[in-house]
C-alpha cells in the first residue's frame, strides 16, 4: 500500500541571527537584513514524508505560501526528494494570522486531491505560534498527531506514531487520513541528492521567470518579454521543472476568510528586545551597591 | 462563531491529567480573577475528564466563581478532538468574552483546534494579559475593555501586543510559570455547572498504545527565580552557597552543563539548549561564562543578574545587572542584603 503526503513548508527569516541591525527604529523587524531559510522543523516534516514514501511508496507534495522568493524552499524540497512542489502566492493573502493562514493552506490541501498524510513542522521560528498545524487539521476535518518524533509503524491504513509530550512520550495509533506536526527530535533530515540538485536547480515559477526576464531584457517591450517568458515556461514545463503557482482563486478560497479581513488577531504594538543586552547596570561587589541592587529588585517586584 | 459579548464571563481551561490539576490551570485563575474583577464579570473554569468532580472545589478555592464540568468516560484520556468538541459546546452556549488556556504541550495541541472551530483569534504563548483599549488605525474606531495579549515572537527578539476586537471570545494561551499561583481560600463558594456531550467514534480517533513520563527532580520551568551556577563555582561544596541564596529567595537552583558534567549537581538542573529552557522573573548566573548553548535556555528571563570575575564574559551581554567579582564574596553579601530587607 502506498501513501500520498502533503508537506506544508515555510520560508522564514533566520531569527537565530537577529542583531540590532535587523530591527527598525520603530521596533519592527527588517526582514531583508536577515537570511531567509527553510523553517527548521519543516525540514523534519519533509523528512517524515519522504521516509513514508521510501518505506511504502507513494508521493510527496510540498506546498508553501509566501512571496515568490519562497520558491527557494520548494527547490530545496525537490533536492531532498519531493515529487511535486506548489507555490501559493497572492497579495490578498498578506497579513494573514494563523486562522487565515490555516484556512488558506487547508483549501490548498483540498485542491491537491486525495491525501493520506499531511505533515507540518511543529512551529515556525518567526511567528513562533505552533498553531497552524492543529488549525489546518480542524479545517480539514482530520485528526491530529502533534509533536511527532518517530513513525513506529504503518499497518494497513493505521499509523502508529510516537509523540513528544514534554515530560516523556506517548505512542498513539490513528487511521489515515491524519495531520501530523513534526518536531526536531525526529530523525535528521536527509541531505540533498546530487542528481536531483543538478536537475532541479533550473526549476522556476512563472513569477520568477517574469522577474528574470525583466532583469535580462531591460528596455524591451512588454509583449516581447511575455513571449520570452511563455517560451521559457513551456520549456520548463516539458522538462517537469515549472514550479506550479496557485492564487487564492485556484484553491477556491473565500476571500472573507483570507488576509487581514480573515484575521481576527491584530498586532497593536511591537517592541524590540534585541537591544536589551547592549547595556546592563553595573554594580560593585560592595555591601552598599549590593544592598542598592536588592532594594531595586524589591521595588520592581522581581523579588520579595 | 460567537459574537462580541461585553457581559461575557472570563474563562480559563483547567488542565488535568490522571485527576491531578496542572499548576498552570491554577496560575491562570489568579490572572483570570484580576481580569474578571477589572471587567466586573464572573470567572469560570472549564474542567474536563472522568471522575474528577472533586477538583472543582479546588478551582473554586483558588478563585473560580463557576466551574463548567464535563465528566465522561470518553474524556478519561485527553484527545484534541473530543476535548475541543466539549469546549466549543460550552463556548457556544455561554458566550464568554475571554478564554485562556495554558501554553503546555496539551494546551498548544488543544487551543488552536478550539479557536479554529470557533473561528476566533488565538494569541500564542502570552507572558502577560491586560485589559485596555485599542484604536484601529484604519477606521479610527476605539474599542474599550479589550484583552491586550502580550507575547514574545520572532525567536524572542520582539514583544508583540495583540488584540482581537471583532471575533470573540478573545483567546490566548499563556506560558507556564509567568502568572502567580493564587492562594487557596477554603471559605470561597462557587457554582458547578454540569455539561453533557455525546461522543461518537469520530470524536475519538486516537488510540493510546503507550505512555511514558518521567517526573523531574526539579521543575525549573515553574520557578520564579533561579540561581544558576557554572564552572566558576568550583566545587560541590561551594554550590552550597547557591542553595543558601536560593533558600532566602524561595528560588530554584539551576546549572550550566559544565557544572553538571563536573558532578556538582544533577542533570535535571541543567539550563540550556540540551537542558531546560527557562524564563523566570529573575535569573542569577553565578560563575557562568554565558556560552550560546547556555544563553539559549535563559536569555528570555525577565531579568538577569550576572556575577562573574571576568568583565568580558559573554553572559554580561544578556544581563540587566552585572557584578564583576568573586562569587564567594558577592553571594554572602547578597544573602545578607536580602535578609536585611525581608
Ligand atoms: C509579531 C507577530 C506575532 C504574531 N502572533 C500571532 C498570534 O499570536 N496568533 C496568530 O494567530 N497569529 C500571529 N501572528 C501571525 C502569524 O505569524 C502568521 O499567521 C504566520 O503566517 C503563521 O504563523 P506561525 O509563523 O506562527 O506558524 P506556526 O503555526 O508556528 O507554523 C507551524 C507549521 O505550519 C506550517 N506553515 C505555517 N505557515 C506556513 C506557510 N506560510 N506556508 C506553508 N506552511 C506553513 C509549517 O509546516 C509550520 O512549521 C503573528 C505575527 C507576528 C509578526
Ligand atoms: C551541542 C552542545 C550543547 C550544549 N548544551 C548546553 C546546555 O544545555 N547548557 C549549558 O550550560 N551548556 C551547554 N553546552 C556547553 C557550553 O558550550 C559551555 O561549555 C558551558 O555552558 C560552559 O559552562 P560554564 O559557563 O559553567 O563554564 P565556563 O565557560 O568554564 O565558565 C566559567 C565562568 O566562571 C567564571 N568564574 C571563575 N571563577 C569565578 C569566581 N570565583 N566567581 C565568579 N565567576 C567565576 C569565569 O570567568 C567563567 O566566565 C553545550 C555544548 C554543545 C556543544
Amino acid at each position: 500500500m502506498s501513501f500520498d503526503s502533503v508537506v506544508l513548508i515555510k520560508q522564514v527569516p533566520d531569527t537565530a541571527r537577529v542583531t540590532g541591525k535587523a530591527m527598525n527604529d520603530d521596533g519592527t523587524v527588517n526582514r531583508s537584513a536577515l537570511p531567509a531559510i527553510f523553517n527548521p522543523e519543516d525540514l523534519y516534516a519533509l523528512e517524515a514524508a519522504l521516509e513514508v514514501k521510501q518505506r511504502h511508496g507513494g508521493t510527496v507534495t510540498a506546498i508553501t505560501m509566501g512571496p515568490p522568493p519562497a520558491c527557494e524552499v520548494l527547490r530545496d524540497a525537490l533536492y531532498m526528494g519531493a515529487d511535486r512542489v506548489i507555490l501559493l502566492t497572492d497579495r490578498r493573502a498578506a497579513a494573514s494570522d494563523t486562522l487565515a493562514t490555516s484556512y488558506i493552506l487547508s483549501c490548498a490541501v483540498r485542491t491537491v486531491g486525495k491525501v493520506d498524510l499531511v505533515f507540518c513542522g511543529r512551529q515556525a521560528i518567526d511567528g513562533d505560534t505552533a498553531q497552524v498545524g492543529p488549525q489546518c487539521a480542524e479545517k480539514l476535518g482530520l485528526p491530529q498527531i502533534t509533536y511527532l518524533e518517530e513513525i513506529v509503524a504503518i499497518n494497513g491504513r493505521q499509523i502508529v506514531a510516537r509523540r513528544n509530550i514534554g515530560n516523556g512520550y506517548e505512542v498513539v495509533e490513528c487511521a489515515m487520513p491524519v495531520l501530523l506536526t513534526v518536531t526536531d527530535t525526529f530523525q535528521e533530515p536527509r541531505p540533498y541528492a546530487a542528481k536531483a540538485m543538478l536537475k532541479c536547480k533550473h526549476a522556476r515559477s512563472r513569477l520568477e521567470l517574469e522577474r528574470e526576464a525583466a532583469q535580462s531584457m531591460p528596455g524591451s517591450d512588454e509583449k516581447a518579454r511575455a513571449a520570452a517568458v511563455d517560451q521559457k515556461a513551456a520549456e520548463l514545463k516539458r522538462r517537469g521543472l515549472l514550479i506550479e503557482q496557485w492564487t487564492l482563486d485556484d484553491i477556491h478560497a473565500d476571500l472573507a476568510w483570507c488576509g487581514r479581513d480573515g484575521s481576527p488577531t491584530k498586532v497593536k504594538r511591537i517592541q524590540s528586545v534585541v537591544l536589551k543586552g547592549s547595556g546592563h547596570e553595573q554594580y560593585q561587589p560592595t555591601e552598599g551597591d549590593i544592598s542598592r541592587l536588592v532594594h531595586q529588585l524589591i521595588e520592581d517586584h522581581t523579588i520579595g | 462563531m460567537s459574537r462580541v459579548n461585553p457581559q461575557g464571563e472570563v474563562w480559563v481551561f483547567s488542565e488535568q491529567q490522571g485527576g491531578r490539576l496542572h499548576d498552570v490551570g491554577l496560575e491562570l485563575l489568579s490572572k483570570g480573577r484580576e481580569l474578571a474583577d477589572t471587567l466586573g464579570v464572573p470567572l469560570a473554569a472549564c474542567l474536563l475528564g472522568d471522575k474528577i468532580n472533586g477538583l472543582a472545589t479546588d478551582l473554586i478555592r483558588h478563585g473560580a466563581d463557576k466551574v463548567y464540568l464535563c465528566e465522561d468516560l470518553s474524556l478519561a484520556q485527553y484527545q484534541a478532538t473530543s476535548y475541543a468538541k466539549v469546549l466549543c459546546r460550552m463556548v457556544e452556549a455561554h458566550q464568554p468574552q475571554i478564554f485562556v488556556l495554558g501554553a503546555t504541550p496539551l494546551g498548544r495541541d488543544l487551543a488552536p483546534r478550539v479557536a479554529s472551530a470557533l473561528r476566533s483569534g488565538l494569541t500564542a504563548d502570552c507572558t502577560d494579559l491586560q485589559i485596555g483599549e485599542h484604536t484601529e488605525p484604519a477606521t479610527k474606531e476605539t474599542y474599550k475593555n479589550l484583552l491586550l495579549q502580550i507575547r514574545p515572537a520572532f525567536g524572542g527578539n520582539i514583544i508583540a501586543t495583540i488584540v482581537n476586537f471583532d471575533r470573540w471570545p478573545q483567546m490566548a494561551t499563556v506560558r507556564e510559570g509567568v502568572m502567580v499561583m493564587p492562594k487557596a481560600d477554603a471559605k470561597r463558594k462557587g457554582e458547578v455547572v454540569r455539561v453533557e456531550c455525546p461522543f461518537g467514534a469520530e470524536d475519538l480517533p486516537l488510540r493510546l498504545v503507550k505512555r511514558q513520563t518521567t517526573a523531574k527532580k526539579v521543575d525549573l520551568k515553574k520557578a520564579r527565580i533561579i540561581i544558576a551556577g557554572g564552572a566558576g563555582v568550583g566545587s560541590k561544596e561551594n554550590f552550597k552557597l547557591l542553595w543558601d541564596l536560593a533558600n532566602v529567595l524561595g528560588a530554584a537552583v539551576g546549572a550550566s552543563r559544565a557544572a553538571v558534567d563536573n558532578g556538582w549537581i544533577d542533570k535535571d538542573h541543567q539550563v540550556g539548549q540540551t537542558g531546560t529552557t527557562v524564563r523566570p522573573a529573575l535569573y542569577i548566573a553565578v560563575g557562568i561564562s554565558g556560552a550560546v548553548q547556555h544563553r539559549a535556555g535563559m536569555a528570555e528571563s525577565a531579568k538577569i543578574l550576572a556575577i562573574n570575575t571576568d568583565p568580558n564574559a559573554p553572559i554580561f551581554s544578556v544581563a540587566n545587572y552585572g557584578i564583576v567579582g568573586d562569587f564567594c564574596d558577592v553571594v554572602p553579601k547578597l544573602i545578607a542584603a536580602i535578609k536585611a530587607k525581608g
